[in-house]
């Protein structure tokens, strides 16, 4: 946390610099590893800003909640209905969704954060768990149940209609013109997530950051210098919400469908994962917390043994046999399998997650070019986070 | 000193601005480029990449690897590998037995997890990443209901796998979209008269129903059938799909005054509740003077092996049966036997038969364009594919042929000759106006 005192705006700059830079070359390096497509590059784009905005509660103020999948649900139907009362255009969509899910933020923020630690994760847990059922099954006019809600040909749209817009084929997102499928989806997502990525930086550097930290290292203490925690928590809680619902809200624009699954409790558990699996606390940890689980369900659950087999054919034929005995209960179908087994390792291993890792080695890096002046090492060390 | 700071601040900030610009400007040429085909993912090389999405965790996860074996067998017949299967028997063929167009067959496989949003990033990624120009799968209505809209707007043709919702060609038909699977409302057709003849016409139903867009088809089209007969429906529960314990569902049944069960569940759904109705001693009931009765109106042999002893006598409809002793059923079993050793079920059935279906269609339109391929299917008419005539209707992209009534074996000769066919009910006693369950097909999109 030491680095808050010692970043400067010429770092903080840099830093939102090289982000954009990684992000908008997405497709780019996204091919080397196999992931240079749009579906997966926009999942990139969305579950990342998820997670920073589930790290500015989890990560900054220690309360982890286990509910954050309802507001990605409250976006995606926001979103969705958008598109079928008023217009295709994907700007006032994701903005009520933002406003929608912040209110409902706020509602179950103010009932669950009347209670920390465990409670508080198994009330959000709770309120989650119901938002889930009555999407499910209870609301099912507003929400279409377990079939989902889409945006049909049919729909009303007065705003399209009053502008005289008329919709040929399939209903898509647009943004003034420009239909938000594929690349175009992408970079859309892509521009949000820089934007959500310097609010979260502006907020770790702010007084207002400084506060939720503090209510994470000692809450008692906090209240004898004269703060009253519960308003900052509720902020966090509330913009941790907006975050998330603007996620679900993206996650409509490039995909017009909004299903109640996205508010199972397995969701939320998710983005607990990436914010673990990056580094709790840390800029850039949940984004590639969220990349890497991402990653995994999309290209490794789609590695069957035909593949395995390619991958292995110049090997004699019984080696590559039993290299695909080996390998293929961890790929395919198996892939949480080995999603398991990183997330052990690294909780075991690197408990900073994998942003500390990276830490690792840029410190052994820095350590080889700077024996020489030790002191000035320390003051490096707060590069990443 | 202030002054100069901010100077340099503000061409930083300019220099971040145009930075991302040309970063993103930079970017997107090369992402059009692959675009500027004919039609999306027109093969290039010297193979074609069909897309295999089927659940391979959830609550169909059997049904799903059953139809993933299906596909491979099938890839395989139609390279010319195996024993050939079912195109020794399809008839008219235009299939050779070296590829698709001389182009040899390779897939990518997904998996659905029964759930749409899984569905659609699984069959993005194989449309986008790896060049699917076909996807075909699905073991649940609401999925491919959801997969054959995004291939609508994909530019791709979806071959419905297992999916037996009226919506499917009813009211979310789309021009993109083909169903080999019968629909509810056919078996509703197929049951009715079964059900009159074997329960009489003074009984009352009381139906649990799988929550989703199959379960209410299914419900609805039951209720048509029974009602006309004369049946009283007492209550209609709605279930979550995948509840596993289904105790609180059914106990309310005990004392209901309904004499007859109606389970709209499939998969494993539907080998728990029915296992928990037994166990309740339901089936012991004597209700208004009837015995109890359950019946499973969509009925599967991987299901009547889940649930064991309890479907002895059970009366349901299926697409098709193994048993049965036209010569392309006795084809597709003994090559499915031989390879995996079993015999193969319905679902893999109707997945095997879409593949070759859809591969004779882009020979005959010596294209893989989908425009091409859907005037090919559209009205195409067939035999010896282990249905009987059949054929692919031009108004809503459903196939017509005979189905399936059949009864839970009393004295099951193997572990596998589990369902007896009571009567196999013709085309015409199950076929109904495409207006009846509305929708619209749309046009062909190759943009």
């Amino acid at each position: 946390m030491k680095s808050i005192v010692l970043s400067t705006k010429k770092r903080d700059y840099t830093t939102l610099l090289v982000f954009a830079v990684i992000v908008f070359t997405a497709p780019l390096w996204g091919k080397i590893i196999g992931a240079g497509y749009p579906d997966l590059l926009q999942k990139f784009a969305i579950f990342g800003l998820f997670a920073i905005g589930y790290n500015i509660l989890f990560g900054l103020t220690g309360y982890l909640s286990f509910g954050h999948a309802a507001f990605l649900g409250v976006g995606s139907y926001v979103t969705v209905w958008s598109f079928k009362l008023l217009t295709m255009n994907a700007i006032p969509a994701v903005l009520l969704a933002i406003v929608f899910s912040g209110v409902f933020a706020l509602l179950i923020g103010f009932l669950s954060l009347r209670r920390s630690g465990i409670y508080f994760s198994i009330l959000t847990l709770a309120f989650a768990q119901m938002s889930y059922n009555l999407a499910y099954s209870v609301l099912t006019p507003i929400t279409n149940g377990e079939t989902g809600l889409r945006v049909l040909t049919s729909d009303p749209r007065v705003v399209d209609t009053a502008l005289g817009y008329t919709i040929e084929g399939s209903p898509l997102a647009t943004l003034f013109g420009t239909t938000l499928t594929g690349y175009p989806g992408f970079y859309f997502c892509a521009v949000v997530l820089v934007l959500g990525f310097w609010l979260s930086l502006k907020i770790f550097r702010s007084p207002f950051g400084m506060k939720l930290v503090a209510i994470k290292t000692n809450q008692t203490r906090m209240e004898y210098t004269g703060f009253n925690h519960r308003p900052y928590l509720l902020c966090a809680f509330v913009i941790s919400g907006m975050y998330a619902g603007l996620a679900g809200g993206l996650l409509a624009v490039v995909d017009p469908l909004a299903g109640a699954e996205r508010m199972q409790w397995t969701a939320s558990g998710e983005v607990v994962l990436m914010t673990i699996l990056g580094g709790v606390g840390t800029l850039f940890g949940p984004i590639i917390g969220a990349a890497t689980i991402k990653y995994f369900e999309n290209i490794f659950s789609g590695i069957g043994d035909t593949a395995l087999a390619e991958i292995f054919s110049f090997l004699p034929d019984a080696v590559s046999n039993l290299l695909i005995t080996i390998i293929s209960p961890f790929v395919g179908s198996g892939w949480h399998l080995t999603l398991g087994i990183l997330f052990m390792l690294i909780i075991i291993f690197l408990p900073g997650g994998m942003s500390q890792g990276f830490q690792k080695i840029a410190d052994k890096i820095k350590q080889k070019n700077k024996k020489s002046s030790t002191s000035e090492v320390k003051l490096e060390k707060d590069g990443i986070a | 000193m202030s002054n100069d700071k901010k100077f340099t601040e503000l061409s930083r900030r300019g220099f971040i601005k145009s930075s991302i610009a040309a970063a993103s400007a930079a970017a997107v040429p090369t992402v059009f480029v692959s675009n500027a085909n004919a039609y999306v993912n027109a093969p290039k090389g010297k193979t074609v990449t069909l897309g295999f999405n089927v659940p391979q965790t959830g609550a169909y996860a059997d049904e799903g690897a059953d139809e993933l074996r299906a596909y491979k067998l099938a890839v395989k017949h139609l390279n010319g590998e195996g024993d050939g299967g079912l195109m020794n028997t399809m008839k008219p063929m235009a299939l050779k037995g070296n590829g698709i167009l001389g182009k040899k067959v390779t897939y990518a496989t997904g998996d659905t997890q029964t759930k749409s949003d899984a569905a659609r990033a699984s069959a993005k990624r194989m449309i986008e990443k790896d060049g699917a120009v076909m996807i075909t799968g699905g073991s649940s209505s609401g999925v491919a209901i959801a997969v054959q809209s995004l291939c609508q707007e994909a530019g791709v043709i979806f071959m419905a796998g297992l999916t037996h919702s009226n919506d499917t060609t009813g009211k979310d038909k789309r021009r993109h979209g083909f169903r080999h699977f019968f629909n509810t409302d056919m078996s509703g057709s197929a049951l009715g008269p079964v059900l009159e003849s074997e329960f009489g016409k003074e009984r009352t139903a009381y139906h649990l129903t799988a929550d989703y867009t199959w379960g209410w088809s299914q419900e609805g089209s039951i209720k048509d059938t029974t009602e006309k007969l004369g049946w009283k429906t007492k209550a209609a529960v709605r279930t979550p799909l995948g509840a596993g314990d289904f105790s609180q569902y059914i106990t309310p049944v005990l004392n209901s005054g309904a004499d007859v069960l109606v389970l709209n569940h499939y998969g494993k759904d539907m080998v728990n509740s029915l296992t928990q109705a037994v166990q309740f001693g339901l089936r012991d009931k004597n209700v208004n003077g009837n015995d109890f009765q359950i019946v499973v109106p969509l009925f599967s042999r991987l299901m009547a092996q889940g649930a064991g002893k309890n479907i002895q006598g059970i009366y349901g409809t299926t697409n098709w049966n193994w048993s049965l002793k036209d010569a392309g059923s006795q084809a597709f079993v003994k090559s499915f036997g031989a390879e995996y050793g079993f015999p193969p079920s319905q679902a893999a059935h109707t997945c095997y038969v879409q593949t070759l279906l859809y591969a004779n269609a882009c020979e005959l339109a010596g294209t893989f364009d989908p425009c091409g391929v859907i005037t090919a299917l559209e009205g195409f008419k067939f035999d010896g594919m282990g249905n009987g005539a059949t054929e692919y209707r031009a108004e809503d992209h459903q196939c017509f042929k005979d189905v399936l009534v059949v009864q839970g074996n009393d004295k099951p000769s193997s572990q596998f000759d589990l369902l007896k066919v009571v009567k196999e009910v013709p085309r015409k006693q199950v076929e109904y106006p495409a207006s009846k369950l509305g929708g619209e097909l749309g046009s062909c999109n190759n943009a």
